[in-house]
């Protein structure tokens, strides 16, 4: 299966599938596929390339090697699920950590896109961050999910991870000349609607982003997607919007999210939008199911559907590589 | 001055008798009434518009394998914790009304109660 689905990439890139803005749309494509068979989808100077992780060229890895900031991004450990989609959640949260110590060249820093926790609880809180401890990062940084305040307002979320944030944990930081934007959708969600950042928000990110030149490559990461994935499952943010248009004037904006438990990518413009896997459960693919609750796949397939993502920034380079390597 | 402060702590003691003794006969005249259930399953509530008489309890059990919540649409008249697999919230309607109702955790699910 994952062997095809190499194979099938390397096929398009024969094909003359480029169109004049120098997007290979048949590579992107195939990365969109739902698959987390370990596929790399690679954006180098506006052209995409799709690999296998384990046909990831000697070249590719040096480039990768060479960059001046890589990190890697966990998301939706759900610690406290305990259902027949995973029982076990805390050892696919440790596997994900060994798959970081693996890495060839060590990510600076973690980014944890939220649903740390399954309900909110303290000592899910702490299983997490005692299975982080082991990671070889510097340090981790956290957007909340849902799950993480089903109390509304998110009490002990900002308990833990307020310090040095601004209103509901929001926040932004620089790392070797590339500006990072957490963003909260997850908080006063309303009846019926959608993920949702707020005027107050959005108003700390204008002043946020105002003294940046156009050419400083931004990541954004938020838990519920800035992008329309599906909102009929609640799969989009309201008023990302506006937090695009903020981001338009920049030449590289990445944007990660996580929350729908399934890789997926997409690009407009500059801005390219990456969702990472779960490392707890997978969910369906849009509208392929009645709901989107947890996948339930045997055994032996788990750890293929789960991931981690390693992101690499090389200076000079129009796009960030955004990688994705399955737990299995 | 001190006469006129037991006047008033008499007068507040005789208001929580009355509304004791309220409190007392309403319970009393429902306790028979039992609960009505909406099933909380598959990221939907069922049913979807439960319709009931003022003074009936209304029980949300979770069957879900996901947490769900229940609050109502102005997230004051009534608000539930997170509710794990098999867990249930109960609030009594007093007032008739349309009450519209949603899971914060997931606020594409929204349901009502209409009270009679």
């Amino acid at each position: 299966m994952a062997r095809k689905a190499k194979d099938e990439i390397q096929i398009d890139h024969h094909h003359d599938g480029h169109h004049h803005d120098g997007i290979d749309r048949r590579g992107f494509l195939k990365c969109m596929a739902w698959a987390g068979t370990g596929t790399l989808c690679v954006m180098r100077g506006g052209v995409l390339k799709s690999f296998e992780l384990g046909g990831f060229s000697k070249q590719d890895a040096a480039a990768a090697a060479k960059g001046e900031l890589s990190f890697a991004q966990i998301s939706d450990s759900h610690m406290g699920f305990n259902k027949p989609a995973n029982t076990d959640v805390v050892s696919t949260l440790k596997a994900a950590v060994d798959k970081l110590n693996g890495l060839s060249s060590a990510p600076e820093f973690l980014l944890h896109t939220g649903d740390i926790s399954h309900l909110s609880r303290p000592e899910e809180f702490d299983t997490v961050e005692q299975i982080l401890k082991s990671a070889q990062v510097k340090e981790v940084f956290y957007v909340p999910g849902e799950h993480d305040v089903t109390d509304g307002d998110g009490k002990e979320y900002l308990s833990r991870y307020g310090k040095n944030t601004q209103g509901q944990a929001w926040h932004s930081f620089d790392k070797k000349g590339v500006h990072f934007v957490g963003l909260v959708n997850v908080m006063n969600l309303k009846a019926g609607g959608l993920g949702s950042l707020g005027t107050e928000q959005l108003d700390w990110m204008q002043k946020d982003l105002a003294a940046l030149s156009a050419s400083t490559p931004v990541v954004v990461f938020a838990h519920i997607p800035l992008w329309s994935v599906y909102p009929e499952w609640g799969w989009g943010t309201e008023d990302s919007a506006q937090a695009l248009a903020l981001l338009k004037r920049f030449g590289s904006v990445t944007v990660l999210n996580g929350h729908i438990h399934q890789t997926m990518q997409k690009v407009e413009g500059a801005i390219t939008f990456h969702t990472a896997a779960s490392t707890a459960f997978p969910q369906p693919q849009p509208g392929k199911a009645d709901s989107p609750g947890p996948m339930k796949v045997p055994a032996e397939q788990l750890r293929a559907l789960l991931g981690i993502t390693d992101v690499n920034f090389v200076r000079g380079q129009q796009a960030l590589a955004v990688v994705d390597s399955s737990l299995a | 001055m001190l006469r006129k402060r037991s006047w008033i702590l008499l007068l507040c003691g005789a208001a929580l008798f009355a509304a004791a003794g309220r409190l007392a006969t309403t319970r009393a005249q429902t306790t028979p009434a039992k609960a009505v259930e909406v099933k909380i399953d598959n990221f939907t509530f069922a049913p979807p518009t439960l319709t009931v008489t003022a003074g009936t309890t209304v029980q949300w059990i979770n069957r879900d394998d996901i947490p769900h919540t229940v609050v109502s649409e102005d997230k004051s008249t009534f608000k539930s914790k997170a509710l794990d697999t098999d867990d249930s919230y109960s609030y009594r309607f007093t007032k008739p009304g349309t009450y519209t109702y949603f899971c914060s955790i997931h606020p594409k699910m929204v349901a009502k109660v209409v009270v009679q």
